[in-house]
């Protein structure tokens, strides 16, 4: 029952230290774009809005009101997913932001997965041939994947799959000009497959070396551990010990990272997504920086952030209640 | 007498073939940004033409032009070659200003704990809180593209990682015997800080401004290939993005745009097999028996 209520408080205390945390983060981005040269409404306003679009903005983020009523209205905005006009497109940023955020989503579900598929099994394989010459080799190979700039990767893959050998298309998500009858439609489609593969398969490969080199070296631990020299006393064939009771203990820290990790990608996603011009969240945010949209820009940077942070604490959640030596005593 | 025996630990270190591998990588990239003057045949920005007065673009690679030139007829091996210098000035300068920053907070956080340590570690949270190349790409953008910014806004980003490892480490410390008997003796919180602690955390800056040099380097090609490193300086990033933008990967032109990546993935490589020679140091109980 204790321990009950500790992990009710516990779960409680995260979240309020994740809320804590993005309103800090909001109150920067509101600071960082009211402090740049011109008046406030240069962060809001474009020269080309029309006059209604001008004062529908200026309304809606009190523009001429004194800064501090400012920022309360920012505030209560944000609270409902106000963020206002895109320069460029002239319509809300949140509509144009969750119509790319299903691309986002999905290139870093697939890459991750496909990451995290082969990185628990490479490494679990490197710990069972340590000492050999081949785990001499792989693991300076798989740095060097950690190493690489993951869109230097996604040009290589462009260069020998997409102009070199024609077996992909080049960029976008869909064959210009398609129609679908449904969202779903288009993401099943196999053109949105096609395009898909490239992208994922860059970031797959620049993000396996994490989960490898993770699971190799909680597989080392583990194989260390009493449970397992019992089992080898038993009898039980080795290959029985390494996946049913090895493996098992050592996957728990890459759920962790896999969480982790899926926050920072989608901010991450910037690179792959501008080299294969796959219409995502990240490439947004390029965009709108590039051509100072800031309303899209401050969404974009904000929701990213958003789901960092969000990441994290599920993250946290993980780790505190799956793992059983973690206790919610204190701090 | 610890700082020469850590010293002394670190040179024995290099007898990890990792780790020498790692040195001996930065020292190479080192020697090529120092040389790189007389080691690049033509200016970088110079635009070359043939002897019949043609614009020399994109040509394959050959004596003249070991890597070929761009699609404006500029040298690749000479931007290459040069392209070391930024490279390693983002790298070094905010992996020393990380772990420097990272090293004080971790210390402050860490012994003096209270009031100082919420402050500085709810500051981390918040930091840990942005990401990371995003946070970059908007602050290079506000303040203007030039490395210095680069470095600032890398900098600003990076030191939480550190700071929170150092702190743990502190914590630890700071609970064993030899602190203990220094209190004992008399002496005071300053000088336990700096003289008991502080070298034996050395090692762990270490490694995180070893790792910090791969981020940070990555970071800068990066955000100068997505167009925001300005304009002035050749980097391996901006030859990246000019290869990008040239069509240089639809034409094959693979001796432009594979020997900047592979410069960049060496050199972050390097400080990868550095830190994993220090990892073993540090935590023994890694090592493979």
């Amino acid at each position: 029952m204790r321990e009950q209520a500790l992990r009710v408080a516990y779960v409680g205390r995260r979240f309020l230290h994740m809320l804590f945390v993005l309103w800090v983060i909001a109150t920067i981005l509101f600071f960082m774009f009211r402090l740049m040269p011109g008046d406030p409404s240069t962060a809001y306003i474009d020269p080309n809005f029309t006059g209604e679009q001008r004062q529908l903005v200026l309304q809606q983020f009190g523009l001429d009101r004194p800064l501090h009523e400012q920022y309360v209205i920012f505030l209560r905005n944000l609270a409902r997913g106000e963020f206002g006009l895109s320069f460029r497109q002239r319509q809300p940023v949140l509509g144009l932001m969750l119509a790319v955020l299903p691309n986002t989503l999905l290139l870093t579900m697939t890459a991750l997965i496909a990451a995290y598929a082969f990185g628990s099994l490479f490494g679990a394989w490197l710990a069972w041939r340590r000492g050999s010459l081949f785990e001499t080799i792989s693991i300076p190979l798989v740095l060097a994947t950690r190493a690489s700039p993951e869109f230097w990767i996604g040009m290589l893959m462009l260069a020998v799959f997409a102009f070199g050998l024609g077996w992909f298309p080049a960029g976008g998500a869909n064959v210009a000009g398609a129609e679908y009858s449904s969202e779903w439609q288009r993401i099943l489609s196999i053109d949105y497959l096609r395009h898909l593969a490239l992208p994922a398969l860059s970031l797959a490969l620049f993000l396996q070396g994490l989960p490898v080199l993770l699971m190799r070296s909680n597989m080392l631990e583990v194989m260390r551990e009493e449970f397992v020299t019992m089992s080898r006393m038993k009898g039980l064939p080795e290959r029985s010990i390494m996946l049913r009771h090895a493996a098992r203990n050592a996957l728990l820290p890459l759920v962790t990272a896999f969480a982790i990790t899926f926050g920072q990608l989608i901010g991450g996603n910037v690179v792959i997504e501008t080299v294969f011009s796959w219409p995502g969240l990240g490439r947004m945010l390029v965009d709108a920086v590039a051509n100072s949209d800031y309303p899209l820009a401050q969404g974009a940077f904000l929701l990213i952030a958003a789901i960092l942070v969000a990441m994290n604490f599920v993250a946290d959640l993980v780790y505190g209640l799956l793992d059983p030596r973690v206790t919610h005593d204190g701090g | 007498m610890r700082l020469a025996g850590k010293l002394a630990a670190t040179a024995s270190q290099l007898r990890n073939p990792y780790a020498f591998a790692g040195v001996a990588i930065y020292i190479a990239f080192v020697l090529v940004a120092v040389l790189a003057g007389w080691l690049a045949p033509y200016d970088p920005n110079d635009i070359l033409f043939t002897a019949d007065g043609q614009l020399a673009a994109s040509l394959p690679p050959d004596a003249a032009h070991l890597l070929g030139t761009t699609q404006l007829g500029r040298d690749v091996f000479s931007q290459l070659v040069l392209g070391a210098r930024p490279s390693l000035i983002v790298g070094v300068t905010a992996a020393v200003a990380v772990a420097s920053i990272g090293t004080t907070v971790g210390l402050l956080s860490g012994y003096l704990r209270g009031a100082v340590d919420r402050v500085l570690m709810r500051l981390a949270d918040i930091v840990l809180g942005l990401p990371f190349l995003p946070a970059v790409i908007v602050m290079v953008a506000l303040m203007g593209p030039s490395l210095q910014n680069m470095i600032f806004a890398i900098v600003v980003l990076l030191w939480p990682n550190a700071a929170r490892v150092i702190r743990s480490q502190v914590l630890t410390l700071a609970q064993r015997q030899f602190v203990e008997a220094a209190r004992v003796t008399g002496a005071s919180e300053w000088r336990i800080m700096l003289v008991h602690i502080a070298p034996n955390i050395l090692p762990l800056s270490f490694l995180y401004g070893s790792i910090a040099v791969g981020w940070a380097i990555l970071a800068q090609a990066s955000v100068s290939f997505l167009g925001f490193g300005g304009s002035e300086v050749v980097s391996w990033g901006t030859m990246l993005q000019d290869a990008y933008a040239s069509q240089a990967l639809d034409r094959g032109q693979y001796a432009w745009f594979v020997p900047p990546g592979l410069c960049i993935v060496f050199v972050v490589l390097a400080g990868f097999l550095i830190s994993r020679g220090y990892e073993e140091l540090l935590f023994p109980r890694l090592r493979d028996d």
